[in-house]
């Protein structure tokens, strides 16, 4: 059973004054999910490390709990193109949204191409959608068993909506922008996006977490994607949030009939990150790809915690991890598959490759199965090692200098996971950022 | 003293000079005492049973770092080879075919060949090939070891069969032009063709400004390459240099006969 940690009253006075700030005419099931959401936060608190909550025993939310990260209603500062530019991947031919601290930017956002999809603000979607917001907004992820996603839904004001009526198909992505300024002090932001994927239809949805402000701050993200029978989505999640930041991103997947998701999750930023990430397989047919690559260095801690619901049968699940750590920084990778009963003909692997640079760096990697049904195919591997010795001598006797030499191979570690991305672009960014992350790296290895 | 090749052929000092070279891996010596002098225009048969320090000696010119030199010394075009890195051996000439050629996950053929070609351009002083340049020049050379193009775009040697991988060993050479090519058993495991193709490359690169040591178990690769002198490695030395007719005599008598030779006094060492 998850433990409260105190003290956590600043979050509730904090919900006090947002409450009271909020603009009349909202809906009243809005103000009722958010009751309900807090005063469930107040029972749960934030997870703690503790031995026997598996899902939090690596990594230690005291310094959340304890940061006092205020919730500020203020008008967010004024945040510059440019800014966001030297933060994350831009392409003008996107469809962007920028969200700053949490509130939608329309100055900052680029007009929506028309796509018969619709790309909106949720403060908006929440008068214009009602109904259809309704139906999905906290159905995906409940916060039931979740301090974080409780206090997120506590503070839901605002976030991005993307709906895909049947058939749709978008050409060009859809990139959500969360920026977070903190240099009034310890902020928070609650980034929400609701994904709403109809039968058939098709998209490719880019997260990316950037800060852009002095001090430390929390992001409580949670995005909840629902795919309809014969969805289709790609979706990339960046975290790229500043050195001093936490954050702690909950994501929820549902999947119909033969339904594909796509997931690429790239973690460079933050002290402290979490990405929860909970895919549900509900309808036969289903696959889902799950790739990651994490880049770690100084004292960063970054956990990711997976599960993969095989709930109907004839569904697949392929979950693919690289991490890349340096300094004294440490990894956590964890999670299950889980195959109900009567999941049958569920074909799952889950793998998780480390590469060490540093002899202080530390993961630690526990995929886990839990089979229910009979007739399945199911597999995990985990591996953690360091840049071999023959391979650089190998390297160096072709005249490439032990720097060089390390960099190619760890490129190319780095490369498997970047190799599939689909969105060119996109991948050039993040080939970009792995190779000038290297670069800072100490490689941790002998002439 | 065993014998040394005789002195340069219109060079006034060697390419290679090795004296009185001992290594050891761990705690264990294997080489001790080996003496060999190479000249351009030169190509140099080692031939030994396993385990006598054929492969060491190859991997101590490149640099290998699990070997320790513990006495004698090495020249190369007269200064102190054993001084210098790994990769500032590769750019001063010495090019080194692995016996094992090592997989390298993720890293292109083509951007590795072209990283490295960069690298002794940029040391020779040379300009970097164009991307155009450097394409034209690989396909040729992949041409000429008769290697599956495709095999550029994959890993470096990741999942290549074992004569793929010597075939690569040798167009890395061809495209990198080193002065001194050292061969590691790059005959062995190799079918007829395959040891066809790599002997032909080693032909084509051998000339009068170029030296070759080929280190071998087996006389069949100098059936393709011929020698312009054969030398006996056993126990870590060099007891027997000459011309090919040693590596027949090998092939006749086997390694058991000059062991007993050098045992029993007939050959002095």
């Amino acid at each position: 059973m998850t433990q409260a940690v105190a003290p956590y009253d600043t979050y509730l006075s904090d919900f006090r004054t947002f409450e009271d700030a909020l603009p009349p005419g909202e809906p009243a099931w809005l103000r009722e999910l958010r009751e309900r959401a807090i005063s469930r936060f107040a029972e749960l608190g934030f997870p703690t490390a503790r031995r026997g909550n598996e899902p939090w025993k690596y990594t230690n939310v005291a310094p959340i709990a304890e940061g006092r990260f205020a919730y500020s209603a203020a008008t967010a500062p004024a945040v510059t193109p440019d800014e966001i530019r030297s933060g994350t991947v831009w392409d003008e031919g996107w469809h962007s949204l920028v969200f700053v601290n949490g509130r939608y930017s329309p100055a900052l956002s680029t007009a929506a191409p028309a796509s018969g999809a619709r790309v909106a603000s949720l403060a908006e979607a929440v008068r214009a959608d009602g109904p259809l917001v309704r139906r999905h907004l906290a159905q995906h992820a409940g916060f039931q068993d979740s301090g974080f996603t409780a206090l997120n839904t506590a503070f839901l004001s605002d976030g991005a909506f993307v709906h895909l009526p049947e058939g749709v198909e978008l050409k060009t992505p859809v990139h959500l922008v969360f920026v977070s300024t903190s240099d009034a002090g310890p902020s928070v932001s609650y980034p929400r996006t609701l994904v709403v994927a109809g039968a058939n239809s098709k998209a490719a949805v880019i997260e990316s977490y950037i800060g852009l402000g002095a001090a430390r701050y929390l992001t409580n993200a949670v995005t909840e994607i629902a795919l309809e029978d014969g969805a289709q989505v790609d979706h990339y999640k960046l975290m790229l949030e500043g050195e001093d930041a936490f954050h702690v991103a909950g994501t929820r997947v549902d999947q119909g009939r033969d339904s594909t998701y796509f997931s690429l999750s790239y973690s460079m930023g933050a002290l402290i990150g979490r990405n929860d990430l909970r895919v549900l397989l509900d309808g036969p047919g289903g696959s889902a790809r799950l790739n990651g690559l994490y880049v770690t260095a100084g004292s960063q801690h970054l956990d990711n915690y997976i599960n993969i619901d095989h709930a109907k049968p004839h569904c697949t699940s392929r979950l693919y991890y690289k991490g890349i750590l340096d300094g004294e920084s440490r990894a956590v990778f964890g999670g299950t598959v889980l195959v109900r009963p009567g999941a049958a003909k569920t074909d799952a692997y889950q793998e998780d490759k480390n590469l060490l640079l540093s002899e202080k760096a530390e993961v630690d990697s526990k995929p886990s199965l839990e089979i229910y049904a009979d007739d399945v195919k199911c597999g995990h591997g985990a591996t953690a090692g360091t840049v071999t010795e023959d391979a650089i001598f190998y390297m160096r006797s072709r005249g490439l200098d032990l720097e060089k030499a390390s960099a190619l191979l760890i490129q190319g570690f780095a490369s498997e996971i970047t190799d599939t991305v689909r969105i060119a672009p996109l991948r050039a960014y993040l080939e970009r950022l792995t190779l000038a992350a290297l670069r800072g790296f100490k490689y941790g290895l002998t002439p | 003293m065993a014998k040394v090749s005789p002195g340069g052929k219109n060079h006034s000092r060697p390419l290679l000079e090795v004296r009185n070279l001992h290594a050891a891996a761990g705690d264990a010596e294997i080489l001790r005492g080996l003496d060999l002098t190479v000249n351009l225009g030169e190509v140099h048969a080692i031939m030994g049973p396993n385990g006598s320090g054929k492969s060491t000696f190859t991997n101590v010119l490149a640099g290998r770092p699990e070997y320790r030199v513990t006495e004698g010394e090495v020249r190369y075009e007269g200064e102190d080879l054993l001084a210098l890195t790994p990769e500032n051996r590769a750019l001063a000439g010495i090019f080194l075919a692995f016996q094992y050629p090592v997989e390298l996950p993720g890293v292109r053929s083509r951007e590795f060949l072209k990283a490295a070609l960069d690298a002794v351009h940029e040391h020779r002083g040379l300009p970097k090939l164009s991307v155009r340049e450097f394409n034209k020049l690989v396909e040729q050379r992949v041409r000429e070891v008769e290697m599956d193009a495709d095999l550029m775009k994959r890993s470096v040697n990741e999942g290549f069969s074992g004569g793929e991988k010597k075939r690569n060993e040798i167009l890395q050479m061809s495209v990198l032009d080193p002065k001194l090519a050292l061969l590691d058993e790059t005959d062995s495991g190799l079918d007829i063709d395959a040891l066809r193709i790599v002997a032909e490359g080693v032909n084509r690169f051998r000339a009068p400004d170029k030296a070759i040591v080929i280190v071998t178990h087996y006389q069949r690769i100098l059936n393709y390459i011929t020698p312009d002198y054969v030398h006996v490695l056993l126990d870590g030395r060099i007891v027997r240099s000459g011309g090919r007719e040693i590596a027949l005599e090998l092939e006749a008598k086997g390694y058991e006969w000059i062991k007993e030779a050098v045992e029993s006094g007939r050959i002095s060492v």
